[in-house]
Formats: C-alpha cells, structure tokens, sequence
C-alpha cells in the first residue's frame, strides 16, 4: 500500500515537471529537434537539470541492498543492442518527430481535455499493444 | 534561435530526476513511462499494476496541479488528425519495440550508464530531427 501512495505522489511530481519544463509543451520539442530552424534549446536544460540528480543519484541508491518500500531493485536485464531495440528507437522517433509527444508529456496533457491528445494517447496505447503481440513472436 | 525557457527547463528537469531518483529509492522501480504504461496494458505480474496506474493518475494531477496554480498548460499543438493517430501509433509500437522512451532510455537509462539506453537516445534524437527535417523544410 506504501508503494502504490508513493507512486501517486512522485508520479505528481514528475508531471509537475513535466509542465514546469514545458516538455508538455510539442511546440518546445519540436523546436529542440528543429536544428535547421528556429533552434529552441530548452529540452537540453531539461535534461541536464534531470541527469545532473540521476547521474549521482542512482549509484548512490543502487548501493543499498533494498528500496525502502519493495523487496527488491527491478532494473532492466537486457544488455545486448539488439535490432528490436534498434528498430524500436527509430520507429519512435518518427513518432516523436511528427507530433512533439513522448509518452510521459502525451499522459500529462491529457488533463488539458484536449481532444487531439486523447487521440494520440488513444492511437499510443493501440501501438503499444500491437508491439506487446510483436515481442511474443519467436 | 527560439527563446528558451532556461529556468524552467533546468528546475522542471531537476522535479523530473528527483522522481525518477525517488522511484529507484522507494519503490525500486525505474520511471520509465512508456514501459509503466506497457506494464498496466499487458504485465506478467498483477501485483505490478497497481503502483503503475498510481504513477500515471499522479502523472496526470502534478500537470493538473500546474494548470490550477497557473491557469492552463503551454500547450500548442504541432500535428492534427490522422498524423496524430499516425505519431500515436508509431511512439506507442517504438517504445515497446525499443524497451523505452525518453524518460525510461534518456532520464534513467543513461544514469545506470546503460550502453543500450546510450545507443537508444542518440538513435531517437537523431530519428526525430531528421523527421522534423523531412515534414518541416522538405515537404
């Protein structure tokens, strides 16, 4: 039960800062992957301001034996680049370029009521689905 | 050059690695959002729900908390119609495919100094201004 409320909690937080970076915000991404135009570097600020606490904070916490609210760490095993993940990373930035959401901002902006960012968020969950069918495949 | 939102950025992206360090601390979890929405749509175990659906409801209050106090989100939309359901489909198929997304590959992935996650972000930031490129001065 701790758990779940801490996950509603720091969820808060990371779409407070989401909407404090403005990353909900397509225009700004758009413009940050828009080198060739009007170049806005705010996404690079947002990431800095993020791995400036990740870079040192995770080792730091992954020394403990345990988190203080599971019974264990559930890191991401996979090691090898493979194509999946390849392919994965191109197909999504395809994605993120014709629109200017990543998930997290597209999930965030849904409290707006916009109607377009329920389709994309509706249009999301379908891909994320067809792509779960596509990892059982041997 | 767009005028940027340097304050903004900076103490908006310190909230957003302050949680993704919290999550790791408390629930041992990795704040990856494309994989913790996978994981409600399809999750090998029921237990993992829960703390995933809390994360997004709270996901969706910090932004709605954002709107009350300043009386809207920035938000301007750069796609319409089909080439949203279009971007949808293929953000939602990507990072599925690719394990993440730019939180769970660029946020966390590159603070575990994961070569994958590394390979993952260059390749999706390149991916995504070649196709602003493409949709923007080309077409």
């Amino acid at each position: 039960m701790a758990a779940i409320v801490s996950a509603l909690f720091i969820g808060a937080l990371f779409g407070f800062g989401l909407a404090v970076s403005e990353m909900i915000d397509p225009a700004r991404v758009i413009g940050f992957l828009d080198v060739t135009g009007t170049w806005d570097p705010t996404l690079l600020f947002v990431m800095g301001g993020a791995l400036a606490v990740t870079l040192p904070g995770f080792p730091l916490i992954l020394q403990r034996a345990r988190p203080l609210l599971a019974e264990f760490f559930a890191l991401p095993t996979q090691s090898k680049l493979d194509g999946s993940l390849i392919a994965g990373a191109i197909i999504f930035g395809i994605g993120w370029g014709i629109a200017g959401f990543c998930p997290g901002p597209a999930l965030a902006a849904l409290t707006s009521g916009s109607p377009g960012v329920a389709l994309f968020v509706v249009a999301m969950i379908a891909g994320q689905w067809a792509g779960s069918l596509f990892e059982q495949q041997p | 050059m767009a005028e940027p939102n340097i304050i903004g950025g900076l103490l908006g992206g310190a909230l957003i690695g302050l949680a993704a360090a919290l999550l790791l601390l408390l629930n041992g979890r990795i704040a990856g959002i494309s994989g913790i929405l996978g994981g409600i749509i399809k999750s090998d175990a029921t237990g993992e729900r829960f703390w995933r659906m809390a994360f997004i409801c709270g996901l969706m209050l910090g932004a709605a908390l954002y709107a009350f106090m300043r009386g809207g989100l920035p938000l301007r939309m750069q796609a319409a119609g089909p080439m949203l359901i279009l971007a949808g489909l293929l953000v939602g198929f990507g990072t599925r495919l690719g394990s993440g997304c730019t939180s769970g590959h660029g946020v966390c992935g590159l603070a575990r100094r994961s070569p994958r996650s590394l390979v993952a972000t260059m390749i999706f930031m390149i991916v995504a201004a070649l196709t602003v490129f493409l949709t923007r001065h080309f077409f």
